[in-house]
This record gives structure tokens, sequence and C-alpha cells, in this order.
């Protein structure tokens, strides 16, 4: 095993890490604060991919797209947010689940017809496409470690404002108790919009900073869902803290798993087996990782105090 | 369904009864006019309509959402898959074979025990938990099968020969239907007589209120639990079905979005009625044929439908009929 190829896979996987972070982070703020439950989540990750690019084709700055996209984003969540998801809060999540799985259908072929069936790649600016040699002799995309430092950022980002602002205050007291922050004179509807919209935006920086690595394409929110779902569960739903350990767990340890889940197995089984069993397993590994742990604590790692 | 006696049977049980009578008879003369294209989608149809009935009943009987149903329809599929393609082409002499009983035997089996494991963790859980862990579990199979390449990954497998069963052949439509139709009221009548046990009142008991449950001494966790795998046991067969229909399966029909299909199905036809899940899965079914023939997007006005039924449509296509029903009876 060389330490080169580890150190990079290692940043490979805190790189997915972050995503799913960035991801997770705006389920949990729904969840948390408004009890709701967004499929849609991922076509919003999805959206702001698909706006990114058209910007950087429009603009041919990657960087001036990507401030432009970060608000588009949010608006196509305040929309979605004022025509569907308002009327949902008072019913149960059942009808959370089935509606927003009819926006996903909505949202996904939208996007078909907005941007055609293809994918579409993202061009990098040539500072961010080279490599940055970090130990002698080793060097990683220059790209990834700024989607690593973007995430980390917005992740401090999010918890200073959570914790240490009115906004923040006002978010904590809503997710404790609706009624009561309601009645003491705040705009429950407004604040809701305002939480809808920054979770949108969180899903739309992931989408618009994998866009360059994988292209923007349809149903690529779809894929990536499930595994922020799985994230959610190990983290504890509505835990923020819980979905930022759960989020770097599961992305080390899926990359690392499918780079070095063979070698693991050749240890004690044939080659040939090895080398059938490895890639199933590894596909598995994070759902597997996430039975376990619910075996053992059914409610995740974290769980957000009761309500 | 609600309580018939057979003196005052009510209105929901001769529209059961009528449709149940038009599956039994549209389709095959719709087939032998000359329009075998219906026929198939017919077939589907009631291959998922058993689909959204084994949901049904830990959905609609006993509250539980899972949305990882689709899973167990993958896995029938792959039972009858895996076996035809290692007796056409060697290896795993254990279950290489032709053999009808042995894939029916597998796919249930298999989908038995796969609900028995992924039951025994997700059912500790409750609510959204419970929703995302069975999504979860339904997509960790998706993966397992698009990893196994051996079996076409990705892109699929074809099946080269259906199931063989002595005295019928599955090669003809018409006999493939009316297996199918066959099927489908045996698993509706399994599922009833469930219903009207003494465990499926338990399992009714759970969902309306699980604390008092318990506090009456019933561990509704078992309940739960033998409920689920016989819903993915019956999800399973309606697999079995479904890979000898297509002949071709591949990962995609076992998406989450596929599971996400077959509880819509069970909700818009209405759950917790025993027929409700086939009126859906015939309304959700018919609905994409039609869309389909109007446009290649036809997934959003699908979309805004399904959104607009959540919306405004309480209770899915049975409820109508039942409201009726309790507002009849008021008088």
């Amino acid at each position: 095993m060389e330490t080169s190829l580890l150190l990079i896979q290692l940043i490979n996987g805190l790189q997915l890490g972050v995503l799913l972070f960035l991801l997770s982070a705006g389920l949990t703020l729904t969840f948390g604060i408004m009890d709701f439950v967004n499929l849609a989540h991922g076509s919003l990750y999805m959206l702001g991919a698909f706006i990114c690019a058209s910007l950087t084709q429009l603009t041919g700055s990657f960087a001036l797209a990507t401030i432009l996209a970060l608000p588009l984003t949010a608006l196509c969540g305040v929309i979605i947010e004022l025509v569907v998801v308002r009327q949902l809060y008072s019913r149960n999540h059942l009808d959370h689940v089935l509606a927003t799985f009819g926006l996903i259908l909505c949202l996904d072929t939208l996007a078909e017809l907005i941007w055609g069936p293809a994918g579409i790649a993202v061009l990098l600016p040539g500072i961010l496409n080279g490599g940055v040699e970090i130990l002698p002799g080793v060097v990683v995309p220059a790209f990834r470690l700024l989607i690593i430092a973007v995430g980390l950022m917005a992740a401090a980002g999010l918890y200073i404002v959570v914790n240490h602002t009115k906004l923040g205050m006002l978010i904590r007291a809503g997710a404790s108790n609706r009624t009561m922050v309601g009645a003491l004179g705040v705009d429950i509807k407004t604040l809701f919009t305002g939480v809808f919209a920054m979770g949108a935006a969180l899903a739309g920086l992931a989408g618009l900073l994998v866009a360059p690595i994988a292209e923007a394409s349809i149903g690529m929110g779809n894929e990536i869902i499930i595994t922020t779902f799985v994230v959610i569960i190990i983290g504890g739903i509505g835990s923020m803290k819980g979905a930022f350990i759960a989020a770097l767990l599961i992305g080390l340890i899926d990359t690392l798993g499918r780079s070095y889940l063979d070698d693991f197995f050749n240890l004690f089984m044939s080659h040939e087996a090895a080398e059938t069993a490895a890639p199933a397993v590894s596909a598995m590994l994070i759902y597997l990782m996430m039975a376990v742990i619910l075996a053992i604590r059914p409610q995740g790692l974290f769980p957000a105090a009761s309500r | 369904m609600s309580d018939h006696t057979p003196a005052t049977r009510s209105p929901a049980f001769w529209i059961n009864a009528a449709l149940l009578a038009l599956l039994a008879l549209v389709p095959p003369i719709l087939f032998i006019t000359g329009q075998p294209f219906w026929l198939d989608v017919f077939t589907r149809l009631v291959i998922l309509a058993i689909a959204a009935t084994a949901l049904n009943l830990i959905l609609g009987f006993g509250g539980l959402v899972s949305f990882g149903h689709a899973a167990y329809l993958g896995l029938g599929a792959y039972a009858v898959g895996i076996p035809t393609y290692h007796a056409l082409y060697g290896g795993m002499d254990a279950i290489a074979s032709f053999n009808g009983f042995l894939h029916l035997g597998l796919a249930i089996a298999i989908s038995a025990l796969f609900a028995l494991l992924t039951g025994a963790i997700s059912l500790r859980t409750r609510g959204v938990n419970f929703i995302m862990i069975t999504m979860a579990f339904g997509q960790m199979v998706f993966y397992a099968i698009v990893a196994l390449e051996n079996y076409g990954g990705d892109d699929g497998l074809t099946i080269d020969v259906r199931s063989e069963f002595p005295l019928i052949s599955l090669d003809n439509p018409l006999t493939l239907y009316a297996v199918g139709y066959l099927s489908l009221l045996l698993v509706l009548f399994i599922v009833y007589k469930i219903t009207r046990s003494r465990f499926g009142l338990t399992l009714q008991g759970a969902r309306s209120n699980e604390e008092r449950m318990r506090s009456l001494g019933v561990d509704c966790y078992r309940y739960q639990l033998v409920a689920f795998v016989i819903s993915g046991a019956l999800c399973g067969y309606a697999g079995f079905l479904l890979g000898n229909f297509t002949t071709f399966i591949s990962p995609e029909m076992m998406d989450w979005t596929r599971s996400g299909e077959l509880m819509f199905m069970v909700i818009l036809g209405g759950a917790a009625f025993l027929l409700g899940p086939v009126i859906g899965a015939a309304a959700f079914i018919l609905l994409e044929q039609l869309l389909r023939e109007v446009t290649i997007h036809w997934h959003l006005p699908f979309g805004i439908l399904l959104i607009l039924s959540v919306l405004f449509f309480k209770g899915g296509l049975a409820g109508i009929v039942d409201r009726q029903r309790l507002k009849g009876n008021r008088q």
C-alpha cells in the first residue's frame, strides 16, 4: 500500500464527505425545523449543477457562475416552497414523501426540457485545473482541495449562524417549539421559507462544486440523496453535529472501501473470489455499516434532543 | 374493504367484484381481438397489483411506510434470472436449473430472508427513520446487483428461457396473464385472511395505537416483523412473475423510484382497503400508458398529478367509495 496513494484516497474521501455534509445539512435544517421530509432535495443539488454549468458557458467564468448560481438555486427553493412544500407542513411524513416524490419527477423532466437529456460538463479555469504538491511527490487536484475548503467553511458558517446569530436563535427556537415561536410574534411562514431556501442554497453549492468533476446530469440528485439519507440516519436525524461527523465517516469509508477492499479480501480469499466479492461488498459497505450502527443504536450516533 | 354480511353487500363490494371481473375478461378479449399490446399492459398491471397488495399489508394495515419494496421485486426476478443463466452457461450447479418450482422457492425464500434481516433492524425505529432506512436497504440491493458484473451488472440480464412448470407454458402470453391474475386473487385472499385473523387485528391495533397495544401486553415488534416478512415474500413472488414476464431484468427495476411508484399505487388506490392497491395500480399504469402516448416528457404531467393527488385527494380512489358508504350508513 503506497502512502501517497492512500493520501490521495483520503483526500477524495474527505471531499465526498464534505459534499455529503452540504446536502445533509440542508435536509437536517428542513427536517429539524419544519419537521419536513424532502425527497426532492437531490433535485436542488441537480439544479445547482445545471445552473452553474449554463452560467459558466454564458459568462465564460466559473467564479462568476458560482456566485450567481447560489442565489438562483435558493430562488428555485423559494418557489418550490411557496407552491408545493408550504401546503404540506400540516400533513404527515407519508404525504411529504409522496408529494416530494412527484416533485422529483417534475423537476427532473423540467431539467431535461431546459438542458437536454445529455449531461453538461463544466470547464474549470486554468488555476483550479492544476495539481498541488502537498507532500514531496504527492500531487492532488487543486479543485478537490478547494471543495474541501469551501465545504468546511460552509460548515463553520452554518455553525456560527445557527449558534451565534438572532436568525439562528429563531431557527433553534422553531426547532424546539414551533407553536410557541409563532405565538411570540415571529413570522413563522417567512422563517420556514428562508430556512428552505438556505437548505436549497447548500444543496446547490454541493451541486455546483461537483459539476466540474462529474458534470451536471439528469438524475444525479437521485443517486446521492440515498447516500445523504444514510448519513443522516447514522448521524441521528435532525442533528447537525451528527450529520457532519457521519458525512465525513461515510465519505472516507465509501472511498477507501472501493480502493482497498480487494486488497483486504486478498488476505484471506483466493484472488478470483476477492475480485468478484470486493466490488459488491464495497458497494454495500456504507449500508452494512448503517445496519450495524442501527442494530446497536437505533436512533443513530448523535440523536437530536427529543421534541 | 368493509365488513360484509351476505345480506347487506355494500356498493364497495360490488365495485370491487366488478373490477375483478373486468380484469378477468377485458385483457383476454383485447388479446383475441388483436390487441396483444394491451394484454402486456394488463399483465404488468396485475403483477404490480400483487406487489402493491403485498406492500399494503404493512403500509396500509400495519402503518409501516416501507420505501424499499422494489428490492423484493428485483430479488424475485433475479431468482429466475440467475439459475437460468447458470443452466445455460454453466457454473453454480447447485442452483443451475430451469425448474419453475426452484425459481419460485428461491424468490420467496430470499425475499423472506432479506425482509427478516432488514426488518429486524428497521422495525426498531419509527416514522421518518423507518422510511429512510427501508429506502437505504432497498438501494443496497440495487448497488449489490449493479456490482455483480457476472450477471450483467448495470446492463441487466436477459432471461432466455422462462421458468418451466409441468402442464403449462409461461411462453404463452394468455397463460402468463391467467397465472398473474389468479396469483393476484390468491394474494388478495391471503391478505384478506390475514387482516381478519387475530394476527391481522393485532397488527392494525399496533398501527392505531402502539403504546396501548403494548400496555395490553402485546409484543408489537414481533407482529410487525412477521407481517414485514410475509409482505416481502409476497412481493418477491410478484418479482418472480415480473422476471418471467419481461424476460429482461436489470437493477433499474429495483431503483428507489420504483419503490416510490409502488407506494403511490397503494396510496392512490386507498391504503388499508383490500382492493385499494389494485385500483391504484390500475389507475397508475393506465395513466402512465396514456400520458406516454401523448408526450415523451410524460413524467412532468404525471408528477404534477401525483402532487395534486396528495394535496387534494385524501384517502385515495377507494376512499371515495368508502366515504359514500359511510354517508349512506349515517343516513
